[in-house]
C-alpha cells in the first residue's frame, strides 16, 4: 500500500514511485527528454546510458523550437521498475535537460516509425510485394524495373510485421528513423 | 565603456574579472601554452592569489580541501591536454563527494580543434562524465555568462565540480563583459523545500518509533552550518541515536551522548547493529553507499526508511524507502522540527529507554580495543594520543586512503562539520596531502594535520614543494607500515595470505626528505616518545613530515566483511578464519 497516496507510476513525482520492489518485471518505456539544443547535450544523454548500464531500443533527436534552442530525443529504453525510474531521474539531474516524460505511464500516446523498404524481384514476388505494400498503406518512393522502395509510416510493430512479410519476397534493406512520439490529447 | 557595468576586455580578463565578481580569493593552478593569456591577466592584478602546484591533481586535492573547510567553491586553472588529463582524477573524485569546483581549462585555439595540434586533448568529451557539467566556449561574448553560470551549477543542488575549456583564441578576443547580476543562471534551480505531506509522515513515525536512528551523511554538510546545528536540536530534543557516513563526521559532535561513531564497513559495533535492529531510520543527506549498506537483502530488514536527499537519482536507487523527501536537508529538518514541536514534542519514551538499554550492552563490546604494546607504537595508539594532545584546538583533519583513513575515522573525534576532509567515494590515494594545503591557505592560523600511509603519501608527495612555498605549515603524520596496509589486510583474509605487491620497498628516508623539502622530518618509533613528539610537531612552526614508524601488521576492525549483513561483523583476528566467501571476494 502507499503511505503516501500518490498513483502509482506518478513521474512528476518520479522519487516516490511506489510499485511492487519485487515485481522485477522487464518494461519497455518510452521518454521523450526536452533538452536545451547546445553542443554536447546528446553526447550527455548517450554516455549516460552506456555509463551506467541501460539500454538504448530506438533513439530520435531533432530540433522542435529553433528560438528556443530546443531539442527533442525520443527514447525507447527497458528495465525492471526500479531501473527505469533511475533512467528518469539520472536523466533530469542533466544540466541542460529541463524536461523528462515517460509517455508510457503518463497516459495514452501516440508513437510513430518511419521507416524505407529496399525489396528486389521479379515475377509473382514483385506482384506480391507490391499488393502487401497497398494493404500496409506503404507507397512506393522509387522504382526500377527489378526494384522497389516503399515508404512506410506506422508503429514499430506495424514496420516489424511489413519487414517480416517481404523478407521472402526479396527484402534488401531497411532503413528506420526510430520512435517518435506524442502524449493524447491537448 | 559601454552602458551599465558591462565593459568590453578580452576573453582573459573576462576569467579574471568574473573570479573576482563571483568572490574568489585563491585559485590553484598550473600554466601551460594554452591558458598564457590568463595567466597574463592574473599577473597584472592583487586581489586573487595563486598557488602554483607541483601537478595538476595536487592542484584540484587542494581546491577541495578549500571547499570542503569553506564551504566556498574551489577553483583551478590548468593548461589544455596533459593540464587537464592530469586534473580527472581530482574531478571524478569531487563528483563522487559533492564537492563544488570550478575548473578552468586552455583548449588550442577553435581553428585548430579536431585536428591533434599539440597538447589538444578532446578535455570536454573526457570530462564529461566526472563533471557534473561542463562547457566548451567558442565566443568571447558568451564567456563571462558560462562562468557566472557554472559557479551556480558547482554550488547549487547536489555541490559537484564543473569545467569550462577555454581556446586560446577566445582568451585573446575582446568582447563586452556580463556582470553577475545580468548572468541568466539557467533553468537550474534544485527543489530545497521538500515535500510537506512526506515530513509529516516523517513525523509521524518518529513519535511511535520504538528504535529509531539517525542515518547522516555529507549531505548535512554540504548544506551548510545551519542544518548541524538543525540536526543537533532535533537529536538532542528527540534522544535518538544518531550515526554517520564517513562523509558526514562532524555534523553531529562525537562527544555527544547520542553519538554511536561511524556506521559501515569499518563502523562501530553498536551503529552498524542498531542500524541493523531499527524499526525507524532516518536518512538524512547519505545515500546508501555499498561501503554502508553491506549485503543489500539482509539490509536493515525491520526498518520503515525515510531518505531526505536533494538529488533525485540517489532516492530509492540502491535501497527502496517508504517515505523519500526530495529536498535540501537544511530546509526539511527545519520543517520537520517545527513541525514535531507543533505536534507536541512526541516520542515514545519506554520503547526508547528500553533502545537505549540495548544500545549500551552493544557499547560495552568496547568494539575499537585493540592489543596495546610497549615496545612497537600501535596505529591506533597513535591516532589516540595524537586526539588527546590536539583536542580542543582550532584543528582540521584530512587523510589519504586505507587503514590509517579509517582508524582516523574511528580514533579521531570530530565536534564541527568542515573539519574532516577525506576521500569517500572514489578512495583517492594521494589526496590527502594537497587536501591538506588547501586547507592550511583557507585557514592560516589553524593546525592541519594529514593523517597518512606512507604509500599514499608517496603519491603526491610533490606538492611538499608547494606547502613550503606557500608557508603552509601542514603536518604529514604518516602512519608508517611499509606497507600498503588496507591491502595486505585483504590478502590476508581472502587471498590465503599470498601478499602480492603489498608492501613499500625502497622508501625515502623521511626526515631527509624532509630536510631536502626545506621544512622539518621527525622519526618515532618508540610509543615512549610519542607524545613529545607529536608535540614537536604541533609547535614547529611550518610544514612537518613525520614519520611514525607502526606495526606492520595490525589489521583494521571492526570489519563487516563484503557481501555480509551489519550483524555478521569481525571484531578482531578470531573472527577471522574463512570468513569471506567467493561471492564476498567479488565485491571487493
Amino acid at each position: 500500500m502507499s503511505p503516501l497516496n500518490i498513483k502509482q507510476g506518478s513521474t512528476s513525482h518520479s522519487a516516490y514511485d511506489l510499485r511492487d520492489p519485487n515485481g522485477e518485471v522487464i518494461e519497455q518505456h518510452t521518454l521523450a527528454v526536452l533538452v536545451a539544443n547546445e553542443s554536447g547535450v546528446l553526447a550527455r544523454v548517450i554516455g549516460l546510458f552506456s555509463g551506467r548500464g541501460y539500454n538504448i531500443d530506438s533513439l530520435t533527436v531533432a530540433e522542435v523550437d529553433h528560438e528556443g534552442h530546443r531539442s527533442r530525443i525520443t527514447i525507447v529504453t527497458r528495465g525492471t521498475p526500479p531501473v527505469i525510474e533511475q533512467i528518469k531521474a539520472q536523466l533530469g539531474r542533466i544540466v541542460p535537460v529541463h524536461e523528462v516524460h515517460d509517455l508510457t505511464v503518463e497516459g495514452p500516446s501516440v508513437q510513430r516509425e518511419l521507416a524505407l523498404f529496399k525489396v528486389a524481384g521479379k515475377g509473382d514476388a514483385r506482384i506480391e510485394a507490391l499488393r502487401l505494400a497497398e494493404i500496409f498503406r506503404a507507397n512506393v518512393v522509387d522504382s526500377t524495373l527489378e526494384s522497389f522502395v516503399f515508404e512506410m509510416t506506422g508503429t514499430p510493430e506495424k514496420i516489424d510485421a511489413f519487414a517480416e512479410l517481404m523478407r521472402p519476397l526479396g527484402l534488401r534493406e531497411i532503413a528506420r528513423t526510430g520512435v517518435a512520439a506524442l502524449a493524447r490529447g491537448a | 565603456m559601454a552602458n551599465s557595468g558591462t565593459q568590453a576586455m578580452t576573453g582573459a580578463e573576462m576569467v579574471v574579472q568574473a573570479m573576482k565578481d563571483q568572490g574568489v580569493e585563491v585559485v590553484f593552478g598550473y600554466p601551460g601554452g594554452a591558458v598564457l593569456p590568463i595567466y597574463d591577466a592574473l599577473f597584472q592584478q592583487n586581489d586573487i592569489r595563486h598557488v602554483i602546484v607541483r601537478h595538476e591533481q595536487g592542484a584540484v586535492h587542494m581546491a577541495e580541501g578549500y571547499a570542503r573547510s569553506t564551504g566556498k567553491p574551489g577553483v583551478v586553472l590548468v593548461t589544455s591536454g596533459p593540464g587537464a588529463t592530469n586534473a580527472v582524477t581530482g574531478l571524478t573524485d569531487a563528483l563522487m563527494d559533492s564537492i563544488p569546483l570550478v575548473v578552468f581549462t586552455g583548449q588550442v585555439p577553435t581553428f585548430m580543434i579536431g585536428t591533434d595540434g599539440f597538447q589538444e586533448a578532446d578535455t570536454v568529451g573526457i570530462t564529461r562524465p566526472c563533471t557534473k557539467h561542463n562547457w566548451l566556449v567558442k565566443d568571447t561574448a558568451n564567456l563571462a555568462e558560462v562562468i557566472h553560470q557554472a559557479f551556480h551549477v558547482a554550488t547549487h543542488g547536489r555541490p559537484g565540480p564543473v569545467l569550462i575549456d577555454i581556446p586560446k583564441d577566445v582568451q585573446f578576443a575582446t568582447a563586452d563583459y556580463m556582470p553577475p547580476p545580468k548572468a541568466k543562471v539557467s533553468h537550474y534551480q534544485p527543489k530545497l523545500k521538500g515535500d510537506i505531506d512526506a515530513i509529516t509522515r516523517m513525523v509521524e513515525m518518529m513519535e511511535t518509533a520504538e528504535r529509531p536512528v539517525f542515518y547522516t551523511g555529507g549531505g548535512v554538510i554540504n548544506s551548510g552550518p545551519a542544518a548541524s546545528q538543525l540536526l543537533r536540536e532535533f537529536v538532542e530534543a528527540t534522544g535518538f541515536p544518531i550515526t554517520s557516513t564517513l562523509m558526514g563526521l562532524g555534523c553531529y559532535p562525537a562527544s555527544g551522548d547520542k553519538w554511536l561513531g561511524m556506521l559501515g564497513m569499518h563502523g562501530t559495533y553498536e551503529a552498524n547493529l542498531v542500524m541493523h535492529g531499527c524499526d525507524l531510520m532516518l536518512n538524512i543527506g547519505a545515500r546508501f553507499d555499498d561501503r554502508i549498506t553491506g549485503r543489500i537483502a539482509d539490509f536493515s530488514p525491520n526498518s520503515r526508511k525515510v531518505h531526505v536527499d536533494i538529488d533525485p537519482s540517489s532516492l530509492n536507487k540502491v535501497i527502496r524507502v517508504d517515505v523519500p523527501i526530495l529536498g535540501d536537508v537544511g530546509h526539511v529538518l527545519e520543517d520537520a522540527l517545527r513541525l514535531w514541536k507543533a505536534r507536541g514534542r512526541k516520542v515514545n519514551k519506554p520503547a526508547l529507554a528500553k533502545w537505549w538499554k540495548q544500545i549500551a550492552e552493544w557499547r560495552a563490546v568496547n568494539c575499537l580495543d585493540y592489543t596495546p604494546s610497549d615496545t612497537v607504537i600501535k596505529p591506533q595508539y597513535a591516532l589516540q594520543r595524537l586526539e588527546a594532545l590536539t583536542k580542543g584546538m582550532d584543528r582540521y583533519i584530512t587523510t589519504e586512503v586505507g587503514q590509517h583513513q579509517m582508524w582516523a575515522a574511528q580514533f579521531l573525534g570530530f565536534e564541527d562539520p568542515n573539519r574532516w576532509m577525506t576521500s569517500g567515494g572514489l578512495g583517492t590515494m594521494g589526496y590527502g596531502l594537497p587536501a591538506s594545503i588547501g586547507v592550511q591557505l583557507a585557514h592560516p592560523d589553524a593546525l592541519v594535520i594529514n593523517v597518512a600511509g606512507e604509500a599514499s603519501w608517496l603519491m603526491n608527495m610533490q606538492e611538499m614543494g608547494t606547502a613550503i612555498q606557500f608557508r603552509a605549515p601542514a603536518k604529514q603524520f604518516i602512519l608508517n607500515n611499509e606497507r600498503l596496509g588496507m591491502v595486505r589486510q585483504w590478502q590476508q583474509l581472502l587471498h590465503g595470505e599470498r601478499y602480492s605487491q603489498s608492501w613499500s620497498e625502497s622508501l625515502p628516508d623521511f626526515v631527509k626528505l624532509a630536510e631536502a623539502f626545506g621544512c622539518k622530518g621527525i622519526k618515532c618509533s618508540d610509543p615512549k616518545d610519542l607524545d613529545d613528539a607529536i608535540m614537536e610537531m604541533i609547535r614547529y612552526d611550518g610544514p612537518v613530515i613525520f614519520d611514525c614508524l607502526v606495526e606492520k601488521h595490525e589489521n583494521c576492525f571492526p570489519m563487516i566483511p563484503s557481501g555480509k549483513p551489519h550483524n555478521e561483523m569481525l571484531l578482531g583476528n578470531a573472527d577471522t578464519q574463512g570468513v569471506i566467501g567467493a561471492k564476498g571476494a567479488v565485491l571487493v
